[in-house]
């Protein structure tokens, strides 16, 4: 054993900040802001009232929460599984006709609902990766793509076969307009926003703060080395893929009492999520929140800038033009 | 300790490795040196569990080690250092060390290896808050290195650990395998820089196209005139 030190290494180079907070790309942040700003000014103008706009942007700030625990879990599987999974919002709309049975058929409060619809979704999640998706792992981008259309498929249509085309709504007891800085949001709105803040906490605890969270991110960083190190890959990813559709299930009973309960809103919010995870970085599960507040603004303040358009259409706009100038996302890493 | 014998393996029906016979015992190093494509790192991934054999068999420990999970060779103690290092990349350099201890999770004595560690290696402790990928080479060699050593392996096998260092710092990794090896534990050194790795090593092999073509104790292979020529170069 050596006791002099053995290491004299010449070739260092910059050391990046300890503290993971200042890692953070705090420039493009306010960047962000300053946009988020200008878009509220613009909105302002072109309404006239102050009334509007604070509105919007509260109930675009509620809804981004939701949006944001949506696209954790869809940009955590990317992340780890290397998976485009388009069957995300699906796994949305099995939660939402879940909670819609727990509640109108069986009397359940709907938030009473979460600790049935989430274990009930995880273990959905993990044996649809187990059985369906261990196949595709590795496989042509195209059969992954197939294999989750599918799946997505198969979904929509079973719930239209035992739910039937009609929609159908959730309501919470004693929910009413609640006064939130100078706007009026309903309870079940901000419940969802503080709901999917709390799950979204949580979610990145997990990730940053236990071995398990450290030996996914393992994964999702190097799967061989994983390996290398005694990490059972298979396992990781069938548990990461439960994770990410606990949080489709668990973001489906929270916005139950606030959508229409369709076998095609899952549609919808899928889409959404495909655009934060874009916006926040493919795989970067902080960027995949604030990339869900930036679209849940964009959608309320373009509803106010291009009134009479679909609420989408202003975010699609903010969604090119950001793959147009950062191709990598909003907080994604500048390729290196 | 590793016994393998008649070992064949390949990629999709495109055989690589004939018919490999090839002992480490423990308290050894031995070497595996070969040039460019010999299939030395299709070897080590046969070892771990990465390629599936065609033929033959391998023993680790006495016990049959073909068709068993890597993860599971790695909670045997069979480990390696591969190729390109797999680091962790966006995870510190403690994060990375700490990954090594997956399979004794639950064993409570964690960072006394973390601390023999920063021993052979001090360069980490400065380090440990920072991201492997902001590492210079040699620091990800010793990180590769010392991540493997978490997991208390009984065999270390290390792919090229030298690659890409400047003659200094392969000096200071390879004197980090002796000592690794005075700690008890096995190693095997795949290296195509053949010089330094058959001083270094008890015993090697010489691996040309797939197949064992010279064995013996380092000195001898490292005086062989056919391996002065071939490899290294005299
Ligand atoms: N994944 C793969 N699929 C198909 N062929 C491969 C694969 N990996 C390696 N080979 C082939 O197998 C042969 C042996 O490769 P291997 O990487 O084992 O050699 P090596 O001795 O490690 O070489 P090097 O010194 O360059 O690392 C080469 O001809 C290579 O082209
Ligand atoms: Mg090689």
């Amino acid at each position: 054993m050596t006791s002099q030190p053995m290491v004299a290494d010449q070739e260092t180079r910059t050391p990046t900040p300890s503290a993971w907070w200042a890692r953070l790309p705090w420039l493009r942040i306010g960047i962000v802001l300053a946009a988020v700003v200008a878009a509220i000014v613009l909105a302002y103008l072109r309404s006239g009232s102050t009334v509007v706009v604070t509105q919007a942007v509260v109930t675009g700030i509620l809804i981004g929460g939701v949006y944001g625990l949506v696209a954790m879990g869809l940009t955590l599987i990317f992340g780890v599984l290397d998976i485009v999974n388009f069957a995300h919002g699906s796994f949305l709309a099995i939660a939402l006709f879940l909670s819609y049975y727990l509640v109108a058929g069986m009397g359940m409060h709907p938030y009473l609902a979460l600790l049935i619809v989430l274990p009930a979704m995880f273990l959905l999640g993990a044996l649809v990766q187990r059985f369906v998706l261990a196949g595709a792992m590795g496989k042509p981008l195209e059969n992954q793509l197939l294999i989750t259309l599918g799946i997505s498929l198969v979904i929509e249509n079973s719930l239209l076969l035992f739910f039937g085309a009609n929609p159908r709504s959730v309501s919470l007891p004693g929910d009413q307009g609640v006064a939130i800085l100078g706007a009026v949001a309903e309870l079940s709105r901000i419940l969802a926003f503080v709901g999917a803040l709390v799950l979204a906490g949580l979610l990145f605890l997990l990730l940053r703060r236990t071995s398990l969270g450290t030996a996914i991110r393992a994964v999702a960083a190097n799967d061989a080395g994983a390996q290398m190190v005694g990490i059972d890959t298979r396992w990781i990813y069938m548990l990461t893929f439960a994770i990410g559709t606990a949080c489709a299930g668990a973001a489906g009973v929270l916005v139950a009492p606030l959508v229409t309960i369709e076998p095609v809103t899952g549609a919808l919010f899928n889409i959404i999520a495909f655009v934060v995870v874009v916006l926040g970085g493919m795989g970067n599960v902080v960027g995949a929140l604030l990339g869900g507040l930036v679209v849940g603004l964009a959608e309320q303040l373009g509803a106010l800038l291009l009134p009479g358009q679909s609420p989408l259409l202003v975010v699609f706009i903010v969604f090119v033009l950001v793959l147009l100038l950062r191709p990598q996302g909003l907080f994604g890493r500048s390729g290196s | 300790m590793l016994e393998v014998k008649g070992l064949s393996a390949g990629y999709h029906h495109l055989q690589i490795l004939h018919e490999l016979d090839l002992e480490v015992h423990e308290g050894e190093i031995v070497a595996l040196v070969g040039a460019n494509g010999a299939g030395k790192t299709t070897t080590l991934k046969t070892l771990s569990g990465l390629v599936r054999p065609t033929a033959g068999s391998i023993t680790f420990g006495g016990d049959q080690a073909v068709g068993v999970r890597p993860s599971e060779l790695v909670a045997r103690g069979l480990v390696q250092v591969p190729e390109g290092r797999a680091l962790f990349g966006p995870l510190t350099v403690e994060e990375n060390l700490r990954m090594g201890l997956w399979t004794r999770r639950k064993e409570a004595r964690a960072s006394a290896d973390l601390e023999e560690v920063f021993e052979l290696f001090p360069i980490l402790l400065e380090r440990r808050k920072q991201l492997a990928e902001t590492l210079s080479g040699g620091q990800q060699q010793m990180l590769a290195i010392g991540r493997a050593l978490m997991t208390r392996p009984k065999l270390l096998m290390l792919d090229e650990p030298s690659t890409g260092l400047s003659p200094k710092l392969t000096w200071t990794v390879l004197d980090a395998v002796k000592t690794i090896r005075d700690r008890g534990v096995a190693v095997l050194l795949v290296e195509q820089n053949a010089a330094q790795a058959l001083n270094l090593a008890d015993r090697a092999y010489v691996l040309e196209s797939g197949s064992i073509v010279l064995s013996g104790t380092g000195k001898e292979l490292a005086t062989d005139e056919r391996v002065r020529k071939a490899y290294l170069g005299l």
